[in-house]
């Protein structure tokens, strides 16, 4: 149960190539972000599949691709207490304050 | 509801105690039941998991065999352009093959074991590609029909309850809309063209009509998997209501196309607000499902040759790929 996650099912040498993440940059002034994953023998191979598998129409100026192994998740379920000291602090967000009306440019 | 769908798997979950089970098996049910999404990390019923990868799986192979018909033509397009477009709309069937098994692989299985299962008959893809392309109509007939069809189920799935399915179902139906203009635009063309053209067309309808009706599955009441998938949210709609949302879209399309549905019990129903349409025929599809259609041993044969045959490509590119990382070591 906690293996499947993002881990390649097989190793390099298990017969099956290994699985690469594969993140897109859609056009300039935009991060890269997730598109999904491949199977590719190097990251070269990769590069070139992922051209081919989530760009065939100009969806993308650039490429990553990263061994899915080699990703570190933060928690084996997504509804992790990790994420719990966020929850309380609302005084972080700009709605949090009152201000008079007719205060301008804040 | 873990225990009786998957025996293979059912030790894994002796570990934690019913109470845990319960609990988890609560909030599965409220993330469905709130239209959240479930990702492949969160726990989820064995059964669930399994109704997926068979989905899922049966999915994927069905757009890689579904290659075959329509590449069938790539030699003989009648135009460059025509061959072009053929050529765009097969990658493209590779490409959706591709989304949907790294989607099912977020699952916990392995991809070489999915096409193992595939090649031996285990796991099953879309009967519509056990009949044959006869002319290039057919052509047009796939990208209308087949591929409308394929639109009408899948765009619901762009909501199914499942993280990764859903968003291989986003790309795919973004993908999809090409591949039914351009069947369309096909068959408009030979419509408008000589008598001998419109009739090769008309042909092509005649013979895929029913076979596209089936592809919505069997009807409610006899359909195994329908109920569960709904409750899931797996499935957003039964096979009967978009058949014939389906039906309604085709019927006006059809009169533009200056073609007729092969069917004599089609007719609008005022009462209903929808089309009526005549009995579909289940036997066949039972037969095309047991093996028995026109090309299902082909098929399959010609997936395994193709598979057998990029053996030395799989394995050069792995020579080159260690030898590069003993080299870089």
């Amino acid at each position: 149960m906690t293996e499947q996650a993002g881990e390649p099912a097989e190793s390099a040498t298990g017969g099956q190539w290994p699985l690469w993440e594969v993140f897109v940059r859609s056009r300039r002034g935009l991060s890269h972000s997730h598109a999904g994953s491949l199977h590719a023998p190097d990251a070269q191979m990769a590069l070139r599949n992922a051209r081919d598998l989530y760009t065939r129409r100009a969806e993308g100026v650039s490429i990553w691709v990263v061994p899915s192994a080699a990703v570190t998740a933060s928690s084996p379920d997504e509804k992790d207490p990790f994420f719990e000291p966020a929850g309380d602090k609302a005084y972080r967000h700009p709605t949090f304050y009152e201000i008079p009306e007719g205060v301008k440019h804040l | 509801m873990t225990t009786t769908a998957e025996p293979g798997a059912a030790p894994a979950q002796a570990g934690p105690d019913q109470d845990a089970l319960d609990a988890l098996l609560a909030e599965f049910d409220a993330a469905v039941a709130a239209d959240s999404r479930i990702e492949p990390r969160d726990w989820m019923p064995d059964a669930y998991r399994a109704t997926l990868v068979r989905q899922m799986a049966q999915h994927a192979h069905s757009e890689i065999i579904g290659m075959q018909p329509e590449a069938n033509w790539i030699t003989r397009a009648p135009s460059l352009r025509r061959k072009a477009i053929l050529m765009a709309k097969v990658q493209d069937e590779a490409g959706h093959g591709l989304y949907l098994y790294s989607a099912t692989e977020t699952l916990g299985v392995s991809r070489d074991d999915l096409l193992d299962k595939l090649h031996a008959g285990r796991q099953r893809y879309s009967s519509i590609f056990n009949y044959p392309t006869l002319t290039w109509a057919d052509v047009g007939a796939i990208g209308w029909l087949v591929d409308g069809a394929a639109i009408t189920n899948q765009v619901p799935l762009c909501r199914c309850s499942y993280g990764p399915y859903a968003r291989a179902m986003v790309r795919i139906c973004k993908e999809e809309s090409f591949h039914q203009r351009q069947g369309y635009e096909l068959l408009l063309a030979l419509s408008r063209g000589t008598a001998a053209q419109h009739a090769m067309a008309q042909d092509a309808v005649n013979r895929w009509w029913w076979p596209s009706l089936m592809m919505f599955g069997p009807p409610d009441d006899a359909s195994a998997h329908s109920a569960q998938s709904m409750a899931w949210k797996i499935k957003r709609h039964s096979n009967d209501e978009l058949r014939q949302r389906f039906v309604d879209i085709c019927v006006p399309q059809a009169e533009v196309l200056g073609l007729t549905l092969p069917d004599p019990d089609l007719r609008w129903n005022e009462e209903r607000g929808a089309h009526d349409y005549g009995v579909i025929d289940w036997s066949e599809f039972q037969e095309v499902l047991r093996g028995n259609g026109p090309c299902n041993e082909q098929r399959l044969e010609r997936r395994r040759t193709a598979h057998d045959n990029g053996t030395w490509v799989r394995d050069a590119a792995a020579a080159y790929a260690a030898k590069h990382r003993k080299a870089q070591a």
